[in-house]
């Protein structure tokens, strides 16, 4: 059995969980929640079974530090007149659909992001946040759906 | 155009090298005693070395026809996937790899792991700095020094299968009748090496 070197398990899926982080997070809280995820899965690495999804395993593992991150913010007191990190233009993220995709309800949020951007089928989407299949697939239509509303979706079909 | 691609082209996020965020991995890594085996290459004069260590120390030196892919899937076997890409704790090997192709070093002082080598091979390795800068010997030699006389093939095989090249000096073994023989390296590495410690 071939076991890959970590390195190459950051190489090709930390971009794709840095998406999820910052369509669930948000751009600011984003870097916390990838760094918190792949240090534990660094840690859990070596009891990984060789079958496993290391896509689904990461975005479990995402889900839950996006939590965390949620929780400390919820303790926090909110800063007066404070405006969200913005990335600039150069980092080729638009923030529009990010401004869109923090508007969704948590489920849907949810459900748009790692479906749409983890690329996880709804099965594994519903053994991550609860709840069946069939709702997480509604959660990720009515989503796609607000934000066909308020953000051009050109070309963009289901 | 689906919701698929349409929103992994918006979301765009390339991890430019070195990333920010793969510099914390490492480091959070290390504090935690979680970078089991942290890796780098080198451009040398034998061409790319890959470079890894573990916390206790260099345990694996690769040349380039070595295949560095093949050789980091059989560190996280033999050691552990728990590998990141990781200079930092390269640099003293980095430094003194320098200062030796430049001729101004004739031994290395950095801590080794010689977990990869045991029994014979690891008898071999041990005898092998005591062979100077500049100066060789034949594998007959080698097996009387590593105490097993007859053992000159079992010396040719712990040189060949020798984890640190480079650093533990197999190259100063040659054939009795003083040409190259064998290298992991290739025998063009052994000669350029060779070549170099004797001007």
């Amino acid at each position: 059995m071939i076991v890959k070197p970590f390195e190459q398990i950051v190489a090709e899926h930390g971009p794709m969980v840095l998406r999820v982080c910052r369509a669930v997070l948000g751009p600011a809280d984003a870097e916390d929640a990838w760094s918190e995820t792949f240090l534990a899965a660094l840690k859990a690495y070596p009891e990984l079974p060789s079958d496993a999804n290391v896509q689904a395993w990461l975005v479990t593992i995402a889900h839950r530090k996006a939590i965390d991150v949620t929780r400390a913010q919820a303790r926090r007191p909110v800063p007066v007149g404070e405006v969200p990190d913005r990335p600039g233009r150069t980092e080729a993220w638009n923030g529009d659909l990010w401004d869109a995709l923090a508007r969704l309800p948590d489920k849907q949020r949810l459900a748009v992001a790692y479906h749409y951007v983890a690329g996880l089928p709804y099965r594994e989407i519903a053994e991550i946040t609860g709840g069946t299949a069939d709702a997480a697939r509604r959660a990720a239509a009515d989503g796609v759906k607000a934000l066909r509303a308020c953000y051009p979706l050109e070309g963009a079909h289901s | 155009m689906t919701d698929s691609s349409f929103f992994s082209s918006a979301l765009e996020l390339r991890l430019p090298d070195p990333h920010p965020l793969h510099e914390r991995l490492v480091e959070d890594a290390a504090r935690r005693g979680l970078l089991d085996v942290a890796y780098c290459t080198a451009d040398t004069p034998v061409g790319s070395l890959l470079l890894a260590a573990t916390e206790q120390g260099l345990v694996k030196v690769a040349f380039d026809r070595q295949d560095h892919d093949a050789v980091l899937a059989e560190l996280a076997a033999a050691i552990s996937p728990r590998i990141l890409r990781a200079r930092s704790r390269l640099e003293p090997v980095l430094r003194q790899l320098d200062e030796y192709f430049g001729g101004e070093r004739h031994t290395f002082d950095v801590p080794l792991d010689f977990r990869l080598a045991r029994g014979f091979r690891r008898a071999v390795l041990d005898h092998l700095p005591a062979i100077a800068y500049g100066h060789t010997e034949s594998y007959a030699q080698v097996a009387a020094a590593a105490g097993s006389p007859k053992a000159v093939r079992a010396v040719g095989t712990a040189c060949a299968l020798n984890p640190l090249p480079v650093v533990v000096p197999c190259h100063r073994v040659v054939r009795s009748d003083g040409s190259y023989g064998q290298y992991a390296g290739g025998e063009e590495a052994k000669r350029v090496l060779l070549t170099m410690e004797a001007a």
